[in-house]
């Protein structure tokens, strides 16, 4: 293949990696990728099962994980997965990363890891930063939380103010729905340098220190027992080397940060909606009613049929999404709403038949359903929900 | 540079070449579709040449071995085959029941002499297949057939009405389910192919809600079916039904992905409603509904790329084509639904010029088959129930 016309090689779908060279990729993971699974798969069951979650709800632990657990991840290497072998990460793609979160779903693990080693490694990479942030990530020592929502939906527009002042910026306005902000190390945070909130032009990405002068941070519990912050930033000072990419060109460090994110959010919604629909298919298998397991109702049967065909799609659209990411295709910005919207939608299938198929033990705070239940509720919302995604691909279509 | 990117130039030089321009537009309708056999007329000179061009390389049916007239090309070859066509969107030159049927159910259960009298004769046209499968009192229940194969020696004397056979009244060859014990239900059927212009077979074509008659009603009245004819043992039919009901479905879910089909979604609702000064169309709800669609038609032609890659890999669940047959009818539906409402009262017209003679009601109503034929909806989630998630009987 000529190398000069790599654009149109891209051009229609099922073609990947064509520009590095290499053969269209089967839309299933490789040898590899399998056996990278069944390693994270192990680790995760065994150290963060949803018993981690439960045990640190109970305690209502202020940080929301375990940093023990994170240095596992690192001693792992799955902190640096995304991250090239010249800062000691393991250089692999968004397929590999969303194997990792896939597990973190399925186990309702809480992790910094979406947010440090995905959206956040997304954002620094091949910028000064990453020199600064990527070893402490790599060794499961540094935070991220990425600072973007600032209504209760998320959406485009970006408000929040940074004004030129001597050698660096000033920042002012506010942040919501902020994952692990009060503990993260790093704040990447979206600012409007330039023009109107709903401009797309004229947004900045700032790497911003939590411990910064006039920064106020309220983490709230959410119903999944997740902890998300409100950030108030009162004419909070920051260097000019605090900015991440170009100043008013920030948006495509947003959207490749929100591209990686969302895939990782769609990979992190299969491992829920898949580890609750084992749930639910080994209790039809199990729970006796009239005599006889109420999995072989044909009523049942059915519904837990059509869950499944939802699933499978929904992985299908994850795992394209994923490979057109790592093959830096144009295509990947639509395949990523797709994969989001889709996972959004089949998980929060996937838990509603689990609660209701369980009847009344899925009500009680005891089993284990009704976190997978929670847990799926946020991550639909986080980084637009199914409606956003649809909108967008409506919008890029023409109506 | 690697042999598959060899292969990739090569074959989009070769298309480049060889794609009559008249066969890289759209399909209109029904008569844009090459079917071949014996009294195929073609639409245009194009079509036939066309035809024979990629029928020349085995392209037809481009993963069979050569020797049955295929291209020999590898699942990754296939591939980049399908995808060069799609890219310069080259229809398929030759539609059959042959091809998606009757072709995989030979290549694996026939005798060679049967493969090397059918096969190559599949790939490049010759003869047009339909389906003997289901019978008035045997459709979601199909092992329930009563079809008669009475044993005259070196041959079957077949006795009996099939229902439901696409295009039986334009189609050379039938393969054929028939009864040859009643000992067993399931175990008693054969597996048989003959001619249609056998003596003693007829056709009488339904004519069906969308004014169409695509199916007959079959007739046999003692027509001499050679053993020879026998694919897999006696009583082993059901088998080869089976193995070929996959491809079918298949085939069939294929259909929810038809090319073209947003944008004649988008277009149609567009022309009839109009946008708002967003440019949005001016129909909140039903843009939400079409959204929603969008995204799980979407996600589906991912699926489908999977599941082809998955088949091609021999990683497939064997009950997966089921799935696939399940979602892709019923986004079918839904589609044209949307089509249908996004059309208005312009979508309605039955007769009209404007409306290439009622095009879009009559495909509305045709898509209404699809979560029927070839195994219900029903049928297809009892399967994924018990052989995919185990569930109880």
């Amino acid at each position: 293949m000529a190398p000069s016309s790599p654009q149109k090689t891209l051009a229609y779908a099922g073609v990947t990696r064509r520009v590095k060279g290499i053969p269209p990729m089967p839309l299933y993971l490789t040898e590899d990728q399998t056996a990278l699974q069944d390693t994270i798969r192990d680790f995760v069951a065994e150290q963060a099962p949803v018993a981690h979650l439960r045990a640190l709800r109970d305690a209502d632990d202020p940080t929301g994980f375990s940093r023990d657990l994170w240095r596992q991840f690192a001693d792992m290497g799955f902190t640096g997965i995304l991250i090239g072998e010249d800062h000691g990460g393991l250089g692999l793609g968004h397929v590999e990363a969303g194997l990792v979160l896939e597990e973190i779903g399925r186990n309702l693990s809480p992790s910094p890891f979406l947010t440090t080693a995905v959206a956040a490694v997304a954002a620094l990479r091949n910028t000064p930063h990453a020199d600064r942030w990527f070893p402490g990530i790599v060794a499961g020592e540094t935070v991220a939380a990425i600072a973007i929502d600032e209504a209760a939906k998320h959406r485009d527009a970006v408000a929040l103010k940074a004004e030129r002042a001597g050698n660096g910026f000033r920042l002012s306005g506010t942040k919501r729905f902020v994952a692990h902000a009060h503990v993260a190390d790093l704040l990447i945070v979206a600012a409007r340098t330039a023009g109107g909130a709903s401009d797309r032009d004229g947004v900045t990405l700032f790497a911003v220190p939590r411990d910064a002068a006039g920064l106020e941070i309220r983490p709230e519990r959410l119903a999944d027992a997740s902890l998300a912050a409100h950030l108030n930033f009162d004419d909070v000072a920051v260097d000019a080397d605090a900015v991440i990419g170009e100043v008013d060109a920030g948006r495509t460090s947003l959207d490749r940060l929100l591209r990686a994110g969302r895939t990782g959010v769609a990979a992190e919604l299969l491992g829920v909606g898949g580890g609750s629909m084992a749930m639910t298919m080994s209790y039809l298998k199990e729970r006796k009613q009239f005599g006889v397991p109420i999995g072989s109702f044909q009523a049942l049967q059915h519904r837990a049929a059509h869950l499944y065909s939802e699933m499978e799609v929904a992985r299908a659209a994850v795992l394209k999404a994923q490979q057109l990411l790592d093959a830096d295709s144009d295509a990947a910005d639509e395949a990523v709403s797709v994969a989001k919207a889709m996972a959004a939608m089949a998980t929060t299938l996937s838990v509603n038949e689990g609660v209701q198929m369980h009847g009344g033990i899925g009500m009680t705070d005891e089993y284990d359903i009704g976190f997978y239940m929670k847990r799926a509720r946020t991550l639909a919302e986080l980084w637009g929900d199914a409606n956003y995604h649809a909108d967008r691909l409506a919008v890029a279509a023409g109506y | 540079m690697t042999d598959l990117d060899t292969f990739r130039t090569e074959t989009r030089t070769w298309l480049e070449a060889n794609c009559p321009p008249e066969m890289r537009q759209p399909i209109r309708s029904e008569k844009d579709v090459c079917w071949g056999g014996r009294s195929y007329v073609p639409t245009c000179p194009e079509q036939k040449q066309w035809l024979d061009a990629m029928a020349s390389r085995g392209w037809t049916v481009p993963d069979w071995p050569s020797a049955y007239g295929g291209g020999g090309l590898s699942p990754a070859e296939t591939k980049i085959l399908r995808e060069e066509m799609k890219a310069i969107g080259a229809r398929s030159p030759l539609n059959s029941f042959g091809i998606s049927m009757l072709g995989p159910a030979l290549l694996k259960y026939g005798t060679e002499e049967q493969k090397l009298e059918h096969l190559p004769r599949i790939a490049r046209g010759e003869i047009r297949w339909c389906q003997g499968y289901s019978e008035p009192n045997a459709g979601s229940d199909l092992a329930g057939l009563a079809t008669a194969a009475e044993d005259g020696g070196d041959h079957y004397i077949v006795t009996g009405q099939k229902v439901w056979t696409s295009y039986a009244d334009q189609a050379d060859w039938i393969f054929c389910l028939v009864r040859t014990s009643k000992e067993s239900k399931q175990g008693g059927i054969s597996f048989v192919l003959f001619d249609m212009a056998s003596e003693g077979v007829s056709t009488k074509p339904i004519l069906l809600i969308s004014g169409y008659s695509p199916f007959c009603e079959t007739f046999f009245d003692r027509v001499k079916v050679p053993k020879a004819n026998r694919v897999h043992d006696e009583n082993k039919g059901w088998d080869v039904a089976k193995y070929l009901l996959g491809h079918e479905r298949e085939m069939i879910s294929g259909m929810g992905l038809g090319e073209g089909g947003r944008d004649t979604l988008v277009s149609g609702a567009l022309a009839a409603i109009g946008t708002d000064d967003a440019g949005r169309l001016a129909d909140p709800l039903l843009r939400a509904d079409m959204a929603r669609f969008q995204v799980r038609a979407r996600a589906f032609a991912a699926m489908s790329e999977r599941f082809i890659d998955e088949l091609k890999a021999g990683r497939a669940h064997p009950a997966q084509p089921s799935m696939m047959k399940y979602y892709g009818t019923e986004l079918n539906k839904e589609r044209h639904e949307l089509q249908m409402a996004g059309g208005g009262s312009a979508a309605l017209e039955w007769e009209s010029e404007a409306s290439r003679t009622g095009a879009a009601p009559r495909a509305w109503l045709r898509t209404k088959a699809n979560s029927i034929e070839g195994g219900t909806s029903e049928i297809q989630l009892n399967i994924i129930a018990k052989r995919i998630l185990d569930l109880p009987s």
